[in-house]
């Protein structure tokens, strides 16, 4: 299942559907780097709302879109991490060191606005 | 109704063995007897029964006029209990009743006595009757006993299931209002954990938190452990996953009010204190979160 990825001025959005293949976890990986590049976005979301578990291939996957990204000058912010899934998370030691997270897609697309304006 | 016991009355010796054929088919004969005798007599016997009861003092908490109103129903679905020899009608009005008068402060020891003393009225009333007849009497209670003390116990198990599940229900309630999620400010919220804290509270406190992180759409959290005296290993470590948790949901921790033993606590487990935020007090931390989300608290200059 391919997630789809919107362009959103500088940022690009990509939105989880629902359970995601580790190869479809893999293709959104490649998929964003390249879009990153072409249109040069200053910061990417994605939006894991509708993921009901996260488990260690996808929280590392997620750690290395943020990685790759970042080594474009763009930043990554995870949104939309359910409570009960954050909770199986931390039990299980998934932390997604080093990658920002914030509520929902309002609150991404803020921190994402004042990150790029106090870069400029 | 042809009784072959009429022919055994007086013979003890081997006309017993007809006699006990002949009682497993009236069986259901002397049940319907019993049955007709109880409704005959209902009256009186319910009012000797509610007599016996306010002599021993039970249902205190209930007026004359509940104690005879509830009588009456117990009365007859024990009758037709006995009658129909099912007891689901009566488990359903066991845990009806049972509902309606815990919240009274009826104890289990006065649901039980009363029903005791109903199955003592009645026995008493079969001794009555059936007195001029032993062989006969022996037979209707080898009828009676059973069911009677089914009922009980039907009863009996009934008021202690509710009882149960009131208990179970309160102590859930009076586990979400210790551990309230308070928002002080927009964006901003206290956890003030107060207590004793064992792995089931602090599991159920981390899910109170996140959902109210999620539904006030909370930036910052400060979590105030000032009454909180001591903390084993586990909790603590459930401490540090409800700030990592929070984090996933965007939220700042604030940990305030850590006592020299707690401190002590996650030092010892080796707490990344990188991770985990700690201000010294409850005012200190609510002013640092003040600081992170932007606000600075000034006093009002009096214009004179």
């Amino acid at each position: 299942m391919e997630v789809p990825i919107l362009k959103q001025g500088e940022f690009l959005i990509a939105t989880f559907q629902a359970a995601l293949s580790d190869a479809d976890l893999e293709n959104l990986r490649r998929g964003l780097v390249y879009q990153v590049v072409k249109f040069r976005s200053r910061g990417v979301i994605v939006d894991v709302t509708a993921m009901d578990v996260m488990d260690s291939f996808a929280s590392r996957t997620l750690r290395e879109i943020a990685h790759m990204i970042r080594l474009r000058g763009a930043e990554t912010v995870i949104v939309g991490i359910q409570p009960e899934v954050a909770f199986a998370m931390v039990q299980l030691g998934l932390t997604l060191e080093g990658v920002t997270t914030a509520l929902d897609l309002e609150e991404g697309l803020a921190y994402l606005n004042e990150k790029s304006k106090s870069v400029d | 109704m042809a009784k072959r016991e009429g022919s055994t009355k007086d013979a003890k010796g081997r006309n017993d063995q007809a006699t006990e054929i002949a009682g497993n088919e009236g069986q259901s004969e002397l049940l319907r007897e019993l049955v007709a005798h109880l409704r005959q007599n209902r009256t009186q016997l319910r009012e000797e029964w509610v007599q016996r009861i306010s002599e021993t003092r039970l249902l205190t908490a209930m007026t004359k006029d509940e104690i005879f109103a509830e009588a009456t129903s117990v009365y007859d679905s024990y009758v037709e209990a006995l009658e129909t020899e099912t007891f689901e009608a009566l488990q359903a009005y066991a845990r009806n009743l049972s509902e309606r008068i815990i919240p009274r402060g009826v104890e289990t020891h006065e649901v039980v006595g009363i029903v005791l003393l109903l199955r003592d009225v009645l026995a008493r009333s079969l001794f009555a009757k059936y007195q001029a007849d032993f062989r006969k009497l022996n037979r209707i209670l080898d009828a009676y006993e059973p069911a009677a003390n089914r009922i009980a116990n039907t009863v009996a198990v009934g008021f202690v299931q509710e009882r149960e599940r009131v208990i179970r229900q309160q102590q859930e309630a009076i586990r979400e209002l210790s551990t309230p999620v308070l928002q002080v400010r927009e964006r901003l919220l206290i956890l003030p954990i107060i207590g004793v804290i064992d792995p089931q509270r602090a599991r159920q406190l981390t899910e109170q938190l996140l959902r109210g992180i999620r539904t006030n759409r909370a930036k910052v959290v400060v979590i105030d452990i000032t009454g909180v005296a001591a903390m084993d290993v586990t909790v603590a470590n459930h401490l540090v996953q409800t700030v990592e948790a929070s984090r996933l949901l965007g939220a700042t921790v604030i940990v305030t009010g850590l006592s020299p033993e707690i401190a002590q606590t996650l030092v010892t487990i080796g707490v990344d204190l990188g991770k985990m935020n700690t201000v010294g007090d409850l005012q200190g931390g609510i002013e640092q979160a003040e600081r992170l989300l932007g606000y600075k608290v000034m006093a009002v200059a009096e214009a004179r």
